[in-house]
C-alpha cells in the first residue's frame, strides 16, 4: 500500500497525512550504496586475481552423493568446508561453511521444501591438481581444480559455468574482536544515517563468483525496478536484495525494492541456466560482460574476424552473512530451470479462481456505505468485479484483525451483502502490532513473548503506521501457528468465509529504522535480523495463508497478498511490485518487474492499476486497465490523496473502455486459470518473456514491452502516452499469429507494426493453440461458473492446434485432496477437433457445456459431425470468408466429456 | 447442456384489479411481443437476419442485438424483461439471467440456477407507495412552503429594492453634504497651515542657534585643552598628542598630519583655531569625558541659554544632528520597553523641556477651527461610507441567484449546522462550508460558495463550494451540496466521497416541485 516518507525522525505519517513529505522521487539518501555496506564496500574492494583459497584434495571425503572437502585461506589458514551434491533433475548443490566456526553460521530454513533428493557422485579421476566427478549422465563433469581453488561444469568439452574463476571467494571467518582492526572498515559497528548496527559477531561476509561461458543474457534477482535483462553493474552499484519499504521508487536502477529472490537465468540460444543462492543476509549482485560495452556492429566485426573472445558473462555475489549455498540449475531448456527450481522450492499456490478476476482497491474505502455504493456502482455500470479491498483505515486505530466501530460497525453484514453478490473482500493485516495494552493481539503475543527482541533482550519496538509498535517474530514456527490460529473465525471478529487478507509492509517496514527496516542487530531467537531479513516477509505471508486454510479446515485455498518475498514464496500467493505511481513509466515498468519474479517462480504478479501514488491521466489510467487486465494480478489502487477513480468516474466513454478489457480479462478467465494451474503444477511462469518459449532466437532476448501470457497468447500492451501505433515482435519463422480482435492472421518473425486507437489492445493468439473462453461475462466469476465454453482454435500453418481445458470448483483443495477437477487435451488434427481427457482418475461433475467453436485459419467443411457416446449428430455452422474463420454452432457437449467434431 | 426450452411464460398483470394472461416468450416487454409471434421466423430487431422460431430464447446467441435471447444469458448485450408485477417492470442485462442472484423481485430472472428467490414484488411495491405518499406528502407541504418563500422573497427583493432606491436619493443629498463640508475644511486648513509653518519656523531657529552656541563652547574647551602649556597656541606637537585626529588611520598621528590639519600653520591661536577645528570636531575626543563622541544633542540645562546666532551652522552637521535625535528617540522607545516605569517619569520631563513650545492664542483659535471643520467632514465622509456599504451589501445580496422564483432567498445568511461523530459541518448556503472538530480544535473551510452546479436541466439541486482550505498534496477543499425537497431546511448527511471533497446533503422546500395532477394508482404502466 504505502511507505513512509519520513523514515529516519519517528515517522508522524499517515496517521497525520499532512505532516508527509510527498517528494515524487525516492530519497536516495535513506538508503544505502554499496560503498555505505561495511561490508560491500569490503568485499567489493576485492579485485579478480589470484584466489587465496586452495583446496586440500587429501581431505576429499565421497560418500554416495556427497563430497565434501576442506579448502584453506592461505593468507589465514583458515579451513573451510567444501559441500558438493548432485541432486536429481540436473542440478548442483554447492555448500561452502567454516570448518569450525567459532559458533554456528545461519542456514536459511523452511525455503526448500524439502532436502532435495541427489543422485550418485563419482569420481572419474584424480590426482595432485584437481578431481574430476561425473554429473551422470549427459557426459556432465564437474572439475575441482585445487591451487587455487576452482569449480567448472563442464559439459563434454564445454564449460558451462566456473565458481571462483576470478577468485572472488572471500570468506569473512567468525573471530575475536582484536584492537588492530581498524573501525573504518566497520567490522564491529557501523552507523548509517545516525543509526548504529552493534556487530557483536563481527565480520561474517560472503562471496562467491560465478563465469558463464558463452552467456550475454543474465535475468531474474527480482526485485528492481529495471529492465528485464539485468545490466552490467560495472562503474556502478550491484543490484541490491534487501527487502525495503522504499517511498516512491525510482526507475531504472539496481536499487533494493519490497522484496528479494536470490535466483538467476542465464540464456543463450543454446541453454538456460539457473544460479539460486539461498542466503536471506543483505546480498548485492555485480555483473559483468566481456561484450557489453561492444556495438552490435562490434560484435559483427569480431565474428568476421575470427578475433572475438567468446562472449561470456561474470557475476559475483556478495551477502553480509550465513554461509554459501547455491544451487546450480543446468536446464538446459527454459522449462527444465523453471521445473528444476520449482523442484526446489515448490510451485506457485493455486489460487481461487475468483482472484484471477478484477480486484478494486482504494487506500481507503471509507465505510460500510462507501463499500455498498461502490459495490453498486460496479452493477449499475454493469462492470464485473470479485473483490473490494479494505486498506488500513478499516481497522480499529490500526489494530488489525479489529475493525473501525463507527466506520465499520457490522462487517458481517457488509461481508454478507457482497456474499448475496457472489463477490468478496480482502482487509489488510500488517504485521507491525500497536503497542497498546488494550489490545487482544498485542496482549497475547506479550504473554506468549513472541515479539523480535532488540540487542538488549528486550521486545524490539519501531514505529510504523498505528505508531508505536512490536514485531512478532514470524521466524518462530510457535509463533506462526498461533498468527494462522487468530483467522479462525471465532478469533478474527467479522470475518467470514469471503474475507481474505492483504499482508503489507512486511519487509518489515520500521518508520524510524535504519533504511526503514529493523535493526540488523534486533534478535529473532538466537539470530540476528541481519541473518534472516529478507525471509521475514515470506513467514508473515506464510502464516496468514496457512490461518485462511486453517478456518475452513482445511478444505478451502487461501489467497494472500504480500508485498515483500522471498524465494519460496510463490507458494503463499500473490505478489504485487508496491507502491508505483500514475506515470507512463511505471506502467511500462510493470512489465519487466512481473516478467522477472515469474522467471523466478512468482507467477501470481500485478502492479497497481492506475499507480499508486498521484492522480493518473484518463489516458493513463484507461492503457493501465487494458495492461493490467493481461497481467496475472489485476488489481485497481490508490493512495489516500488521490482523487477518486472508480471505473466510471471518467466519462461514458472511458468507462466503456474499462468495462471492455475488465470483460475480455472475463471472457478468459478460463486460461487464466488453466495457466495458473499448470504453473501451479510445473512451475511454469503465467506471464513469461518471449524467449521462454523462442529459446533459440535472440532478437526476443531483451523484448520487455510484451509478453506472452502462456505459450498462447501475445501481448503488446500500449504503453505509450498518445501513441498512434505499437510495433509488436511475432515470433516463430513458419508460425502464425491472429489477432484476438480482428482474428487477421499475420506472420511469425517478422516485427509488424498495428495502428491503435485508445481502445486498442493488441493481442494475438498463436496458430496452433486452443483457448476456451467463457463469453458470457458477469458480474463476478462466480456467477459464471456454469456457463459454456467457446473453443477459440487458432491452426497453425499444418492445420493443427491443441489446448488444454482445466475446471475444478473454482475454490477449495477438493482438486489435490480428492482430485476432483477435470482436465482435458484438446486437439485439432486431421480436421477433427477431439477432447480427451488427461486425468482419467479424477472426478468433478461440471454443467458447462460447449457453446460454440471458432476455428481460425480453416477452410469451409460441407459438413460437420459431433461424434459422442458413439453417435453422430450434425453440427450448425458458419463460415467467414474474408476472415477464414468457421463458427460452429451450439454442438452443446458437456465441458468434461470425450467427444470429437469432424469436419468433412 | 442446460438448455433452456421453456420459452413461454403466463405473465399476471394486475391491472384495473383484474388479472390478464399474456403469452410472450420470457424475457420479452409487452411493447415488443408482436416481433416474437411463435412458430414464425424471428427478424433480429436490427433486422440483421432472420432465424427459425426455436432459435428464440434457445441459450444461443444469433443475433447481432441480442434480440433473439431475451430470456437466456447467451448474448453479451441482451436484456432481460422482468414484469415484477405489484411493482415496477424493469430490464436487466441478460448476464444476470440465472446468476444466482435474486434481480427481479417476481424471481423470474433466476428460473434455472437454484438460486432460491422469494418474490418481494408487493412488498416492495408497498413500500414504495408508502415512500412515493410520504414523498408526494413531503412534496406537497414542501411546496406550498415554497410558494411561501417565493412571495417572501419578492416581498423582500421589492423591499430592498426600494431601499436602495430611497438610499440612493439619500445617499446623493449626502454626497453633496460632504463636498460643501470638504470645502468649508480646506478653507478653514489653510490659515491654520500658515500659521503653524510660522510657530514652527521660529522654534527651529531658536534650535540651530542653541547649536551653535554649543558648538564654540565645546571649541574653546578644546583649544584650552590642547593648549598643554597654556601659553595661548595650540602647537603641532600639541594636536599630536591626539592620535584619534589620525587622518591615514595607520595609530599615529604624524606631524605632516597634524600640520595638515592646521592648515600648514606651525601653531594656531584661539581665533586660528576656529578654521581647524571644524577639521578635527568630528573625531575629536575631550580628555575630560569618557571615549564615547559626546552626543551632539544639547544637554538639558543648556536648553535655555541666550539664543545666538546661528546663520554659520552647516548644513550636513544639521543634518546628522536630525538623525541623531530620531536615532536617540528610537533607543528611547527602546529603553521605554525594557525600563521600569519610575525611570520613565524624569525622562519624559526632559523630552517636555526640550518640546516645541506651545502655540499662542491665534494659532490656536485657527486650529480649533480647522478642526471642527475637519470634524465635521469626516462625520459626513462616515456616513456616506456606510451608506455605501449598506447599499453595496443589498446590491451584492440581490445579484445573488436565488432560483428561478428567488426561492432561495431565505438561505441567504443563515447557516445550518450537523454534528457527526467527530465534526460539526457549517453550512451558509451562499457564503461557506466549514467543519470544526466536536472537542476542540480550529475551524476548516471547506469552500466557499462558487456556483450552482446541478445538471443542465435543473441546476438548482447542486451548489458547489470551492477554494477551502488547502488540502495537504491535494486539491483545495471543495465541498458539493445535494438539494431535495423537504418540509425542513435541515442538513442531513454529510461525507467525504474523495479526500478533500466533501458532499453535504440538505433538505429544503425551495426545491420541492409541484406535484403531478396524477394519482399515486399502482402500476398500471405497460402492463395496461
Amino acid at each position: 500500500r504505502k511507505s513512509c516518507a519520513v523514515p529516519s525522525s519517528p515517522c508522524s505519517c499517515s496517521w497525520t497525512s499532512s505532516s508527509v513529505l510527498l517528494t515524487f522521487a525516492v530519497d536516495r539518501g535513506n538508503f544505502k550504496t554499496c560503498d555505505q555496506s561495511a561490508f560491500c564496500k569490503r568485499q567489493r574492494a576485492l579485485k579478480p586475481g589470484q584466489s587465496p583459497y586452495r583446496a586440500l584434495l587429501e581431505t576429499l571425503e565421497l560418500s554416495d552423493s556427497r563430497l565434501t572437502l576442506q579448502l584453506i585461506n592461505d593468507n589465514n589458514k583458515v579451513h573451510l568446508l567444501l559441500e558438493l551434491y548432485r541432486l536429481q533433475g540436473n542440478m548442483t548443490r554447492v555448500k561452502i561453511n567454516e570448518l569450525k566456526p567459532l559458533r554456528p553460521r545461519f542456514e536459511v530454513p523452511d525455503v526448500l521444501i524439502a532436502e532435495p533428493p541427489t543422485e550418485p557422485l563419482s569420481v572419474l579421476s584424480k590426482d595432485d591438481n584437481g578431481v574430476v566427478l561425473s554429473l551422470g549422465a549427459k557426459n556432465q563433469r564437474l572439475i575441482v581444480s585445487a591451487r587455487p581453488f576452482r569449480l567448472d561444469i563442464m559439459q563434454g568439452p564445454e564449460v558451462l559455468l566456473s565458481l571462483n574463476s576470478r577468485g572472488l571467494l572471500a570468506f569473512e571467518h567468525l573471530r575475536l574482536h582484536k584492537d588492530t582492526d581498524k573501525e573504518e572498515d566497520g567490522l564491529w559497528e557501523e552507523t548509517f544515517k545516525s543509526h548504529t548496527d552493534t556487530k557483536p559477531n563481527g565480520p561474517t561476509s560472503i562471496s562467491l563468483d560465478f563465469s558463464l561461458p558463452g552467456v550475454e543474457h543474465v535475468y531474474g534477482i527480482p526485485e528492481h525496478a529495471d529492465d528485464l535483462k539485468l545490466k552490467t553493474t560495472d562503474g556502478g552499484d550491484p543490484y541490491r536484495l534487501y527487502n525495503l519499504d522504499v517511498f516512491q521508487y525510482e526507475l531504472y536502477n539496481p536499487m533494493a525494492l519490497y522484496g528479494s529472490i536470490p535466483v538467476m537465468l542465464a540464456h543463450n540460444t543454446q541453454r538456460t541456466m539457473g544460479i539460486f543462492w539461498l542466503n536471506a543476509a543483505e546480498t548485492w549482485v555485480d555483473i559483468s560482460s566481456n561484450t557489453a560495452g561492444k556495438t552490435v556492429f562490434g560484435k559483427m566485426l569480431d565474428f568476421v574476424q575470427g578475433s572475438s573472445e567468446k562472449p561470456q558473462t561474470d557475476v559475483r555475489w556478495i551477502s553480509e552473512s550465513g554461509i554459501i549455498d547455491v544451487f546450480i540449475m543446468l536446464g538446459p531448456k527454459p522449462s527444465d530451470v523453471f521445473s528444476q527450481y520449482a523442484s526446489l522450492t515448490g510451485t506457485q499456490s493455486f489460487p481461487p479462481l475468483a482472484s484471477l478476476g478484477y480486484h478494486q482497491c482504494r487506500w481507503n474505502y471509507n465505510d460500510q456505505e462507501d463499500v455498498k455504493s461502490v459495490d453498486q456502482g460496479f452493477d449499475q455500470h454493469d462492470i464485473p468485479y470479485d473483490f473490494i479491498w479494505l486498506d488500513i483505515e478499516h481497522a480499529d486505530g490500526k489494530r488489525y484483525f479489529t475493525w473501525d466501530p463507527h466506520k465499520f460497525p457490522q462487517p458481517k453484514e457488509m461481508l454478507q451483502g457482497l456474499m448475496d453478490k457472489r463477490r468478496k473482500m480482502v482487509a489488510i493485516v500488517d504485521p507491525h502490532i500497536r503497542v497498546d495494552s488494550g489490545y487482544k493481539i498485542h496482549n497475547e503475543i506479550t504473554s506468549k513473548d513472541f515479539y523480535v527482541k532488540n540487542k538488549d533482550g528486550r521486545n524490539y519496538e519501531g514505529w510504523c503506521w498505528p505508531g508505536n509498535s512490536g514485531y512478532p517474530d514470524f521466524t518462530k514456527p510457535e509463533m506462526r501457528a498461533w498468527w494462522s490460529s487468530m483467522f479462525a473465525y471465532d478469533q478474527y471478529e467479522g470475518s467470514m468465509e469471503n474475507l481474505f487478507t492483504w499482508n503489507d509492509m512486511n519487509e518489515p517496514s520500521v518508520f524510524n529504522g535504519p533504511e526503514v527496516t529493523m535493526h540488523k542487530d534486533a534478535l529473532h531467537g538466537k539470530w540476528e535480523h541481519r541473518d534472516i531479513h529478507n525471509i521475514y516477509g515470506l513467514y508473515v505471508q506464510m502464516a496468514t495463508a496457512e490461518g485462511q486454510t486453517q478456518r475452513s479446515g482445511g478444505v478451502e485455498r487461501p489467497f494472500v497478498l504480500t508485498r515483500a518475498f522471498f524465494a519460496g514464496s510463490q507458494r503463499y500467493g500473490a505478489v504485487w511490485t508496491g507502491d508505483n505511481a500514475a506515470e507512463w513509466d511505471h506502467l511500462k515498468i510493470s512489465i519487466p518487474m512481473c516478467l522477472s519474479l515469474g522467471l523466478v517462480g512468482v507467477s501470481f504478479c500485478g502492479a497497481d492499476v492506475g499507480g499508486f501514488f498521484k492522480n493518473p491521466s484518463t489516458e493513463l489510467l484507461v492503457r493501465w486497465y487494458q495492461t493490467g487486465a493481461y497481467q496475472p494480478f489485476f488489481r485497481a489502487h490508490a493512495h489516500l490523496d488521490t482523487t477518486r477513480r472508480e471505473p466510471w468516474l471518467f466519462g461514458p466513454e472511458n468507462t466503456a473502455l474499462i468495462r471492455e478489457v475488465i470483460r475480455q480479462r472475463y471472457a478468459l478467465l478460463p486460461y487464466w486459470y488453466q495457466l495458473l494451474y499448470q504453473a501451479h503444477k510445473t512451475g511454469m511462469p503465467v506471464m513469461r518473456p518471449l524467449w521462454v518459449d523462442y529459446p533459440k532466437d535472440t532478437a526476443t532476448f531483451t523484448i520487455d514491452d510484451e509478453f506472452l501470457i502462456g505459450s498462447d497468447l501475445l501481448v503488446h500492451p500500449v504503453t505509450e502516452e498518445g501513441s498512434r501505433g505499437v510495433t509488436a515482435y511475432l515470433p516463430g519463422a513458419g508460425e502464425v499469429w491472429y489477432d484476438v480482435h480482428t482474428f487477421q492472421k499475420h506472420n511469425g518473425a517478422q516485427n509488424l507494426y498495428i495502428p491503435v486507437t485508445l481502445s486498442s489492445i493488441p493481442v494475438f493468439q498463436r496458430g496452433g493453440s486452443i483457448i476456451p473462453r467463457k463469453d458470457r461475462v458477469r458480474r463476478s466469476s462466480a456467477c459464471m461458473e456454469n456457463d459454456p465454453y467457446t473453443l477459440y482454435v487458432a491452426l497453425s500453418p499444418k492445420k493443427f492446434a491443441e489446448g488444454e481445458l482445466y475446471i475444478d470448483d473454482g475454490h477449495s483443495l477438493n482438486y489435490d485432496t480428492k482430485k476432483e477437477f477435470i482436465h482435458r487435451s484438446l486437439t485439432f488434427a486431421n480436421n477433427a477437433l477431439t477432447s480427451s481427457n488427461l486425468c482419467p482418475d479424477c472426478n468433478f461433475l461440471t454443467s458447462s457445456w460447449i457453446e460454440k467453436v471458432l476455428i481460425l485459419g480453416a477452410s469451409k467443411p460441407s459438413k460437420v459431425l459431433l461424434k459422442m457416446d458413439g453417435k453422430e449428430t450434425p453440427v450448425d455452422f458458419e463460415f467467414d470468408t474474408s476472415m477464414s474463420v468457421l463458427t460452429l454452432r451450439k454442438p452443446g457437449m458437456n465441458a468434461g466429456a470425450d467427444w470429437t467434431l469432424l469436419l468433412q | 447442456m442446460t438448455c433452456v426450452h421453456l420459452l413461454l411464460t403466463l405473465v399476471f398483470a394486475v391491472s384495473l384489479g383484474t388479472p390478464v394472461e399474456i403469452q410472450r416468450p420470457r424475457g420479452v416487454p409487452l411493447t415488443k411481443k408482436q416481433f416474437y409471434v411463435e412458430n414464425k421466423p424471428f427478424t433480429c430487431l436490427d433486422g440483421s437476419r432472420t432465424i427459425s422460431f426455436d432459435r428464440v430464447n434457445d441459450d444461443y446467441c444469433d443475433c447481432k442485438d441480442g434480440s433473439d435471447e431475451p430470456g437466456t444469458a447467451a448474448c453479451p448485450n441482451g436484456s432481460f424483461h422482468c414484469t415484477n408485477a405489484g411493482y415496477r417492470p424493469m430490464f436487466i442485462p441478460s448476464s444476470r439471467i440465472n446468476d444466482g442472484i435474486c434481480d427481479c423481485c417476481d424471481t423470474t430472472d433466476e428460473y434455472n440456477s437454484g438460486a432460491k428467490c422469494e418474490n418481494t414484488c408487493k412488498e416492495l411495491g408497498r413500500k414504495e407507495r408508502e415512500v412515493l405518499q410520504k414523498m408526494a406528502e413531503i412534496t406537497k407541504e414542501g411546496f406550498l412552503l415554497k410558494q411561501h418563500l417565493i412571495e417572501e422573497a419578492k416581498k423582500g427583493q421589492q423591499e430592498k429594492q426600494s431601499k436602495v432606491t430611497d438610499m440612493q436619493g439619500n445617499k446623493k443629498q449626502l454626497d453633496e453634504k460632504v463636498e460643501v463640508l470638504r470645502t468649508v475644511k480646506e478653507t478653514a486648513e489653510q490659515p491654520e497651515k500658515e500659521a503653524k509653518e510660522r510657530h514652527l519656523k521660529a522654534w527651529e531657529e531658536q534650535k540651530a542657534a542653541i547649536r551653535l552656541e554649543k558648538d564654540k563652547a565645546k571649541m574653546a574647551e578644546a583649544f584650552l585643552e590642547l593648549d598643554d602649556n597654556a601659553d595661548g597656541f595650540v602647537s603641532v606637537s600639541e594636536l599630536q598628542s591626539h592620535a584619534e585626529l589620525d587622518a591615514d588611520a595607520d595609530g599615529t598621528l604624524t606631524e605632516t598630519e597634524a600640520q595638515g590639519l592646521m592648515g600648514g600653520a606651525e601653531q594656531v591661536d584661539t581665533s586660528t583655531f576656529e578654521s581647524v577645528w571644524p577639521n578635527i570636531k568630528d573625531k575629536y575626543h575631550s580628555e575630560s569625558q569618557p571615549e564615547e563622541p559626546a552626543p551632539v544633542e544639547t544637554p538639558p540645562d543648556e536648553v535655555k541659554e541666550p539664543v545666538v546666532d546661528n546663520d554659520s551652522e552647516p548644513y550636513p552637521e544639521d543634518d546628522i544632528s536630525e538623525e541623531e535625535d530620531e536615532e536617540d528617540e528610537d533607543d528611547y522607545h527602546e529603553d521605554d520597553d525594557k525600563a521600569p516605569p519610575t525611570i520613565k517619569t524624569p525622562e519624559k520631563n526632559h523630552e517636555d523641556e526640550e518640546a516645541m513650545p506651545s502655540y499662542d492664542a491665534d494659532t490656536q483659535a485657527l486650529i480649533d477651527a480647522a478642526q471642527k471643520a475637519r470634524d465635521d467632514f469626516e462625520e459626513a465622509e462616515k456616513a456616506l461610507r456606510e451608506m455605501d456599504d449598506q447599499i453595496r451589501n443589498i446590491e451584492k445580496e440581490l445579484s445573488f441567484d436565488f432560483g428561478p422564483d428567488a426561492e432561495f432567498t431565505y438561505l441567504y445568511s443563515q447557516c445550518y449546522e450537523l454534528t457527526t461523530g467527530e465534526y460539526i459541518y457549517r453550512l451558509c448556503p451562499f457564503n461557506r462550508v466549514s467543519q470544526k472538530p466536536k472537542y476542540g480544535g480550529s475551524e476548516t473551510n471547506l469552500g466557499t460558495w462558487g456556483s450552482w452546479s446541478g445538471p443542465e436541466n435543473n441546476k438548482y439541486l447542486l451548489m458547489k463550494y470551492d477554494h477551502g482550505t488547502g488540502c495537504w498534496q491535494g486539491p483545495n477543499r471543495s465541498t458539493t451540496v445535494k438539494l431535495t425537497c423537504g418540509k425542513e431546511t435541515v442538513v442531513t448527511s454529510t461525507s467525504e466521497p474523495s479526500r478533500c471533497e466533501y458532499l453535504i446533503e440538505f433538505t429544503t422546500p425551495a426545491v420541492c416541485q409541484e406535484p403531478a395532477n396524477t394519482d399515486l394508482s399502482p402500476h398500471d404502466h405497460e402492463e395496461l
